[in-house]
Parts: C-alpha cells; structure tokens; sequence
C-alpha cells in the first residue's frame, strides 16, 4: 500500500480540525474522502467512506486508469483498467474497470469491443450496475455510443 | 516505506505538476 502511493502519487492529508477550511474549499462533507487530482490539477475521482487496503488500492489504480482515458490515452487506460480487474477481481471497482477497459479499447479503434465486453459480464460480474450497462452492447444501438 | 504526507494542498498540486504524477488528497477526521 504505501509502496504503491509513493510510487503513483504526491500524497496529501488534511484534518478536519486542522484545515476546516480546505474542506469547504474542496466540498468534502464526509470523511475519509479520498480525492485524486491529475497533474494538471483537475479532479478525476473522488470517494468517501473507508475501504480495506484491497478495495482502497483498486479504487486508486480506477482513478490513474480514468485520468488516462480522460486524457485519451486509450491503450494505457485498457491496461490500466484490466489490471484492476486481474489484480482485485473481488472488488466493486472490478466491475466497473472491465466496463471502462471495453470503452477504452473501443475508443482505440476496436469496433467489437463492447460487444465483448458484455459477452465478458454474462461470465464476470453479471449482478453488477455495470453489467446491466453493458447489456445494451449486445445489441446495435450506435447512437448510444460516444 | 512510509508515506510522507504533505499538509499542504496547493505545495501537493504544485509538487504533482512539477514531477508529472497525480496527487492523493485524504480527507481524514482520525484521532490526532
């Protein structure tokens, strides 16, 4: 865990009795609330509540995958996106990065991809939020698709 | 390998821009 922070991150922790403040500043209403911004300082995640290492680990490499795909690195981002699925396959970022891994390999040029992707959620996942999104892949529905 | 937090967000931004990484903000109320 502290491996894998230092090795990705720049970390910050704020108090609330400390700095209530930078918390008005940033919305945060809950704690923990874990914030991950990009280099350029945007937001690109944000979750409240505690999670075990695994869970919090997962939910990290989901936000270094999504920055990738926000900034259109579509291969980095699948990777990424898989390697939440092989490495914390038990989580509930699981889901959601093999659903995300099937967009961003459709967003590289791969046509199939979504159809595949949910042909994967009727073996993986299949009683997840992100099944039922992906179900609609099975069938044509171009203009649904961004 | 400990981790060494920064209290500062703005010196946290700053940093993750200069070094081309993301920042981790936690947001925490634990017992100080």
């Amino acid at each position: 865990m502290e491996r894998f922070i230092g090795e990705n991150f720049i970390p910050a922790k704020i108090h609330i009795k400390e700095q209530p403040k930078t918390f008005e500043r940033f919305g945060v209403q809950w704690t923990p609330t874990f914030v991950i911004f990009d280099a350029d300082r945007k937001e690109r995640r944000r979750f409240e509540g505690f999670l075990p290492a695994d869970d919090l680990i997962a939910q990290l490499e989901l936000a270094l995958a999504h920055t990738a795909f926000a900034q259109g690195r579509w291969a980095d981002a699948e990777r990424r996106f898989r390697d939440v699925v092989n490495a914390h396959p038990r989580t509930e970022a699981a889901a959601e990065a093999l659903y995300w891994a099937g967009v961003s390999r459709y967003k590289g040029g791969d046509p199939g991809a979504l159809a595949e992707t949910a042909r994967s959620f009727k073996e993986q996942y299949p009683d997840s939020s992100w099944a039922k999104k992906a179900s609609v892949w099975t069938t044509e529905a171009p203009a649904n698709r961004g | 390998m400990a981790i060494s937090w920064i209290k500062d967000v703005d010196q946290a931004l700053a940093e993750a821009k200069a070094r081309g990484k993301a920042v981790l903000v936690d947001f925490n109320a634990a017992p100080m």
